[in-house]
């Protein structure tokens, strides 16, 4: 009788761990980044939604501006030496007009108390640019660094996004409303709406993914980046174009992420990096290149993570870190990481 | 000067303080196969990567009559396009999608019209069309580099050492295939080992040595240089 509640417990966070997992697994392989804040995504989605819950203009809109304009700066600075007036426009209209009629959405919806998807999806809506805007400021300008610079730049992200969390939502947990709150009984098991959420979130990204890379010429590019660079610059493949595409739809699944987890934990500016570290753990399982290996071994962290809060609670985050240790053993041992030919 | 479709004048490349390239100057007229030999080391693949974009170099690169565009990609659209030495193919994607990414920047309806006229050409890579890149052999995958290539709809081709590790009578399709692409207008700018083969098929020919042009002309008179015969073409027949 526990053990299906743990294992319907683990099987949750497990799905949204395995949804980090893939976007890090995502960016990795397109763009080398590993990218410690993806939780960060996750925490100032859930806040987001949170923030809408309460009628509240969350702050992430300000900070959406705020990103704009750094991106815009970074832009105009790279233009100083002459421009065309279409990447001039480009610039201005994806830097400051979308942010700011996002910014005037908001404003205009939050006060009207929209129902539970609206919010969801006016939560993606605010979060997702700033992949762009992310990519812009912090690894455009390093497209040609090593994996450990680029490492290194990650580090600092994460550490500004959550400085910036702290600043813009303050020190206090929120938790989001349910997205529906119906409960179902399956046999002795009971379900609610939200876990089936869940759930159905994970399943449609994955597919949704699957459909990108295999049915897209675009996906397809990403692929090919992520086999291949110097190919795939010279079919013309532009190494910012793969960069923006990767880090938006992490973006994407971030604030999805945030949306599922909000309603069920209180989530503070600082509980994203803790989650993310977990769709991490399910990553290096995965060697940074499998997507199927890296769903699966998600869910194994979330099961193992549920287990072990119930019989050794106070050890339960070592023991799921210590999950990678024998990976990381057995994958320097069998050597078969580096895998450019 | 006019009527040219690729100038260089002056061209250097250096990889940190070495300079590969000293001061290459060089012309092709459109329509044309210009090949470029010279033994290993010689920065005959530099040369073709700076043209490309892929290596930074100073001096001028004039295409189709104006300074050549900064980004690969840009080289890329304007018709320019490289089949590397190491083929760089997808190896873990179909030879369906390698093709299909080839002509990535062009448009839906070009890239259906391509596609045909490459299988046609190469009906091998129909028979595979589902296989993974990487499990073809050495010369599918030259084919396949070159049929990568051609879904750009290139104006300029360079061909880097289409031959090597190739077998014998490969080699021979292969440069087959390659003297059958200038009939469709494509110019060539090819760098081969395989000096005979590619003086045979070639209009121009330039000898560079350390860096710098040595010799340059005709291919036919340079097939028949002493001083080339014996240091490149081998003595004998």
């Amino acid at each position: 009788m526990i053990a299906t509640f743990l294992i319907q417990d683990g099987v949750t966070n497990g799905a949204i761990y395995a949804l980090l997992g893939l976007a890090l697994v995502l960016l990795f392989s397109v763009t080398r980044v590993i990218f410690i804040p993806q939780g960060e995504f996750v925490a100032y989605g859930a806040l987001t939604l949170a923030l809408l819950d309460g009628g509240k203009v969350p702050a992430t809109t300000s900070l959406l501006v705020c990103f704009g304009a750094v991106a815009f700066l970074f832009d105009l600075w790279s233009m100083r030496r002459g421009t065309d007036v279409r990447t001039f426009l480009r610039s201005l209209a994806l830097n400051l007009v979308l942010p700011g009629v996002i910014y005037g959405i908001t404003i205009v919806l939050a006060p009207l108390g929209l129902p539970s998807v609206a919010k969801a999806l006016l939560t993606i809506l605010i979060i997702t640019p700033m992949g762009v805007y992310v990519y812009r400021i912090a690894y455009r300008p390093l497209a040609d660094a090593s994996v450990l610079v680029l490492l290194i730049a990650s580090v600092g992200v994460h550490l500004a996004m959550m400085g910036l969390g702290l600043v813009f939502f303050g020190a206090e947990g929120l938790r989001a409303e349910p997205l529906a709150d119906d409960n179902y009984t399956i046999g002795a098991l009971m379900v609610s709406a939200q876990n089936l959420c869940i759930y159905g979130a994970t399943i449609a990204i994955i597919v949704g993914l699957y459909m990108f890379f295999e049915r897209t010429l675009l996906g397809k590019a990403l692929r090919a980046t992520a086999v291949n660079r110097l190919g795939a610059r010279l079919v013309g493949v532009r190494t910012h174009l793969t960069g923006v595409t990767a880090f938006t739809l992490a973006a994407a699944i971030g604030a999805v992420s945030g949306v599922l987890i909000g309603p069920i934990t209180t989530i503070y500016y600082d509980t994203g990096f803790l989650i993310g570290l977990k769709g991490f753990v399910a990553a290096i399982i995965g060697g940074l290149a499998s997507f199927p290996i890296t769903a699966i071994a998600a869910i194994g962290v979330g099961l193992v993570e549920s287990f072990s809060s119930f019989f050794a609670s106070s050890y339960k985050e070592v023991i799921v870190f210590g999950l990678i240790i024998p990976v990381l053993i057995w994958l320097s041992l069998s050597g078969g990481f580096h895998e450019e030919e | 000067m006019s009527g040219n479709l690729l100038e260089l004048s002056n061209l250097h490349v250096s990889y940190g303080r070495a300079e590969v390239l000293h001061g290459i100057s060089m012309s092709m007229k459109p329509g044309s196969i210009v090949t470029v030999i010279g033994a290993n080391g010689a920065g005959k693949s530099t040369l073709l990567n700076a043209i490309m974009g892929i290596v930074p170099s100073s001096g001028t690169i004039i295409y189709d009559g104006a300074p050549v565009p900064r980004s690969v990609e840009a080289r890329v659209a304007g018709g320019l396009c490289l089949v590397p030495e190491k083929r760089e193919l997808f190896s873990t994607m179909s030879v369906e999608d390698n093709i299909e990414l080839g002509g990535f920047l062009r448009s839906a309806a070009e890239r259906a019209e391509t596609r045909e006229d490459v299988y046609a050409r190469f009906p091998r890579l129909a028979e595979r069309r589902k296989q993974l890149a990487g499990t073809l052999s050495g010369g599918e995958r030259q084919m396949l580099a070159l049929a990568r290539a051609l879904m750009s709809r290139p104006r300029l081709l360079l061909l880097d050492e289409p031959s090597l590790g190739l077998a014998p009578k490969i080699v021979i399709d292969i440069l087959n295939i390659v003297s059958e692409l200038r009939k469709t207008g494509v110019s060539i700018l090819l760098v081969e080992q395989n000096a005979r083969a590619a003086l045979e098929i070639a209009d121009e020919g330039y000898l560079v040595e350390l860096g710098e042009v040595r010799l340059s002309g005709p291919a036919s008179e340079m097939a028949v240089n002493p001083a080339l015969m014996e240091s490149y073409l081998g003595t004998h027949s």
